[in-house]
């Protein structure tokens, strides 16, 4: 026994590594919060209660949780309804059935996915029904019947309910929360969405149907609980194989949350976005760095980690235009300048260069207008620049005017990144106005 | 580059497969971790063309023989194809003539795709392995249906199975985001190449014939003609391949040694700015090029594609595209000064506003009615024209042959309205074949 224990206790490090990141991973990805919630205690009382007076009472009910990306939606209703089917007499009759907007783009595959979650596939077959409210009438009063008890209460858990209401009519919803109201069957709705606006989108009589009962989740957490909420994510279980390692690391990442730089950082994505799944990326990726060498997380792997989620992308494709194609970018930001953000042609960037080349530099530069013409395209099939009209209208590729995306500022600062930047290109991205 | 997850042998023989991209592949390596983790549930993965991301991404997963999906977004251009080439890859399916062509299962939404990507995952055994689908071109995917993108993004989530979406593309992440929002994936940057670092993968492939050094010379003078214009390592391959048998010329004959590189890229240098005028603009195709070569003629003395724009037309379409021309470049106050024979006193300070000259030629051609064109054209014309059927039907044959365009398209017959949209070169050439001084009549070189 002892002998086991003490294997137990010390693993070789590889196999730590591997298992800090298949326990870390699987807590950052899959949302899973182990019960611990954060300022959301009122909220999942809420919601346990409504689930439970349907499946225990048979009363219906509708809901709408609503709270920008990342907020813990999915992961409230998933706390919620294990909470449900702990219950033992509610297991065996309550059903679910799960749909996502993203899937169930219309109403027709919404309820073939009903049926199939239902497991009726069987029964349903190859009846063909006259109206939408019949099939579905149908497919609850099948429920009725299979069941030994007078009804099966069905939680309907809708996700991206705002594309739901982009439906035709918005039968589904229409239905379901007219089930709700009027027939027997016990139902629960609960939609989940990131729009604040989403009673806006319902009709009239859909709104109506709806019991308006909406819980909003909104990350209302101070930076002291968000360094908690750092510590608690990052430290390993008390159930990890290797004990001794598993206080080391949640000792190292103890002393991490004293570091200032960790700090500087947390605080820098706090001020960015209150967003816990952001936070979890920003882990992930320090995570990502941890190996056999490298044990233990430092200050370094997350001011890398922020590096690597703060980039601007736009800058990294500046840097790597060629010479010929960063001369036009600053043609058109002199163009800009000059015409007060009017739209300008490649005829107008050409006239620019010319004048550069003529005027300042060396003959270095002189190619010729097919080759700047082909390095005009490449800018636009990066889609640096945007032609105003769309492509439909025909003229010639010379006149076509267009638009810059960029802003001065990162002009500026994508030339000072330059690597071997010509001094007299320099010189004149500089001299803005003459 | 090391990882112990991975056999030393497969990340060696990695290594000798990517050149210069050490640090990229190690952070993919990170990210990735080992098969049985969970990994990021989309990473997007962005840089120029021609800096190896479909490449490395490509030996990657091969090498290290991961369960994966590599669909280029340009050949499935419809949501069913992509779901169909996605399936029949994770089944080992292929399209051929024993089964019809016919794909493993037929899938037309993301809900179908989502259940038998399920049952393929379970079929293969792969539950607890990460699969990835790499989709390349994803730019594609922002025309597609509006529910393609942010399904993708949470697959993950949408599947319940350990599966990573990577999205390779030439354009940055903001252009994607959907106005509502969606699972913000990892974005990574593929640096472009240093001119070192494209100099070593150039000169990495040189001929067995000649010593690396020699190679290494030449592809040196190649990237001081032309990496002040193109930096895509595709196109400088291409460049390099194609004039390198001139530049070994003088050696064959005996003129010159191998290692007198001065001679040597002062016979190269004006042949490869010619190159640039020509074959990188695709004016000559490489084909043309080699025979040139071989042929010893002078290079560029073959005709472009761009000198055959010459077109031949009818007497009356050539004064029609004329009188387009002048009406489309000239401001229509000055028709009475140019036109008419007894037009008075001109005032030269009303022509000579400084601001609006030769502005006509920089903000391109303005559309003008049918009338004008037709007045102009009377008076450039020295006989009398008659409006016939056929002028009339010519002047649509211009706008079918895409000289001319209309503008607005709310009425055909009455008062339509054209735009001529040729260049001055072109219009210079056919005035001259009927013997008329354009320039004269142009409001910009007055």
């Amino acid at each position: 026994m002892s002998k086991r224990k003490s294997k137990e206790k010390a693993l070789p490090i590889g196999e730590c590594i591997s298992q800090v990141h298949a326990v870390l991973r699987l807590r950052f990805l899959q949302q899973s919060h182990d019960g611990k919630k954060f300022g959301v205690e009122s909220q999942h009382k809420h919601l346990v209660e409504l689930l439970k007076r349907t499946v225990i009472h048979g009363e219906s009910n509708s809901a709408v949780i609503i709270g920008p990306v990342g907020s813990g939606k999915s992961m409230l209703l998933k706390d919620a309804l294990q909470e449900i089917l702990k219950i033992g007499q509610i297991k065996e009759n309550a059903l679910q059935v799960h749909l996502n907007g993203l899937l169930q783009t219309n109403d027709k595959i919404a309820l073939k996915e009903i049926t199939r979650q239902l497991n009726l596939e069987n029964v349903v077959g190859d009846r063909v029904f006259g109206s939408f409210a019949e099939n579905l009438a149908f497919l609850l009063e099948a429920l009725k019947k299979g069941d030994r008890t007078r009804s099966c209460p069905v939680l309907f858990i809708l996700d991206e309910f705002d594309l739901f209401a982009s439906h035709k009519n918005q039968t589904l919803l229409y239905n379901l929360f007219d089930i709700a109201q009027s027939a027997q069957t016990p139902v629960a709705v609960i939609g989940l969405t990131c729009r604040l606006d989403v009673m806006e989108l319902l009709e009239k009589r859909v709104k109506s149907r709806f019991s308006h009962r909406q819980i909003h989740l909104l990350n209302s957490f101070k930076f002291s609980q968000y360094l908690e909420l750092f510590q608690d994510q990052l430290s390993l279980p008390s159930d990890f194989p290797d004990t001794q390692f598993a206080e080391s690391w949640n000792k190292n990442i103890e002393s991490l949350l004293e570091n200032k730089t960790v700090e500087e950082v947390l605080q820098k994505q706090f001020n960015a976005t209150k967003d816990v799944r952001s936070l979890h990326m920003l882990l992930l990726l320090a995570l990502c760095r941890i190996n056999v060498s490298h044990p233990h997380l430092n200050a370094a792997d997350f001011l890398e980690a922020f590096r690597l989620r703060r980039m601007d992308s736009k800058a990294n494709i500046l840097h790597g235009l060629s010479v010929l194609e960063l001369c036009l970018i600053i043609a058109m930001k002199h163009l800009q300048d000059i015409y007060d953000g009017e739209p300008f042609n490649f005829q107008m960037v050409h006239n620019e260069f010319q004048k550069f080349i003529q005027r300042k530099a060396h003959s270095v530069y002189n190619f010729e207008k097919p080759v700047i013409l082909k390095a005009f395209e490449h800018l636009q099939q990066l889609e640096l620049i945007k032609p105003m009209e769309g492509l439909s209208v025909r003229s010639q590729k010379e006149y076509r005017l267009m638009k810059l995306l960029l802003d001065n500022s990162q002009v500026t600062e994508a030339l000072q990144r330059y690597p071997n930047c010509p001094t007299d290109v320099k010189q004149w991205a500089v001299s803005a106005l003459e | 580059m090391e990882h112990h997850a991975y056999e030393e042998e497969k990340l060696q023989k990695l290594q000798q497969l990517i050149l210069c991209r050490d640090a990229q592949v190690s952070t993919l390596l990170s990210i990735f971790g080992e098969r049985q983790h969970l990994s990021f549930p989309s990473i997007f993965i962005y840089g120029h063309t021609g800096t190896g991301k479909t490449y490395i991404l490509e030996t990657l997963l091969s090498t290290l023989e991961l369960p994966s999906a590599v669909i280029n977004c340009i050949e499935c251009f419809s949501p069913r194809l992509l779901f169909e080439e996605i399936l029949n890859k994770l089944h080992n399916h292929c399209p051929a003539p024993e089964n019809d062509f016919s794909s493993y299962e037929r899938c037309d939404s993301l809900n179908d795709f989502v259940r038998l990507f399920k049952k393929a995952i379970s079929c293969q055994g792969l539950e607890k392995e990460t699969v990835y689908i790499v989709l390349d071109k994803a730019e594609m995917l922002r025309e597609m249906d509006a529910n393609l993108l942010p399904g993708f993004l949470r697959l993950q989530e949408l599947t319940e199975s350990y599966v990573t979406v990577i999205f390779l593309s030439e354009i940055v992440w903001e252009t994607f985001q959907p106005s509502t929002g969606c699972l913000e994936p990892l974005t990574f940057y593929f640096a472009d190449y240093s001119k070192a670092e494209l100099q070593r993968i150039l000169s990495s492939d040189y001929p067995p014939e000649y010593s690396p050094e020699f190679y290494a010379s030449y592809i040196n003078i190649l990237l001081g003609v032309f990496y002040t214009v193109c930096r895509d390592i595709k196109e400088l391959r291409h460049l390099a391949a194609l004039n390198f048998p001139k530049y070994c010329e003088p050696i064959i004959k005996g003129e010159v040694k191998e290692n007198d590189s001065h001679k040597l890229f002062r016979n190269i240098e004006p042949h490869l700015k010619r190159a640039m005028q020509t074959v990188y603009l695709r004016e000559i195709s490489s084909s043309q090029w080699e025979k040139m070569q071989n042929e010893d003629r002078e290079a560029a003395q073959l005709k472009g594609l761009s000198a055959h724009a010459h077109v031949e037309l009818p007497y009356y379409s050539k004064f029609l595209l004329i009188a387009a021309y002048l009406a489309s470049f000239n401001p229509a106050r000055t028709d009475k000064r140019f036109f008419l024979k007894h037009h008075g006193k001109i005032k030269k300070t009303d022509f000579l506003k400084k601001h609006e000259k030769t502005t006509n030629h920089l903000l391109g051609p303005k559309p003008f009615p049918l009338d004008r064109l037709l007045a102009i054209l009377y008076s450039i014309v020295d006989s009398r024209v008659a409006p016939t059927a056929n002028i009339f039907s010519q002047i649509s044959s211009l706008v079918t042959l895409q000289l001319l365009t209309t503008v607005g398209h709310d009425d055909q017959l009455d008062a339509p309205k054209y735009k001529c949209t040729v260049s001055l070169d072109f219009i210079r050439a056919i005035s001259r074949t009927v013997n008329f001084d354009i320039i004269r009549y142009l409001y910009d070189f007055l």
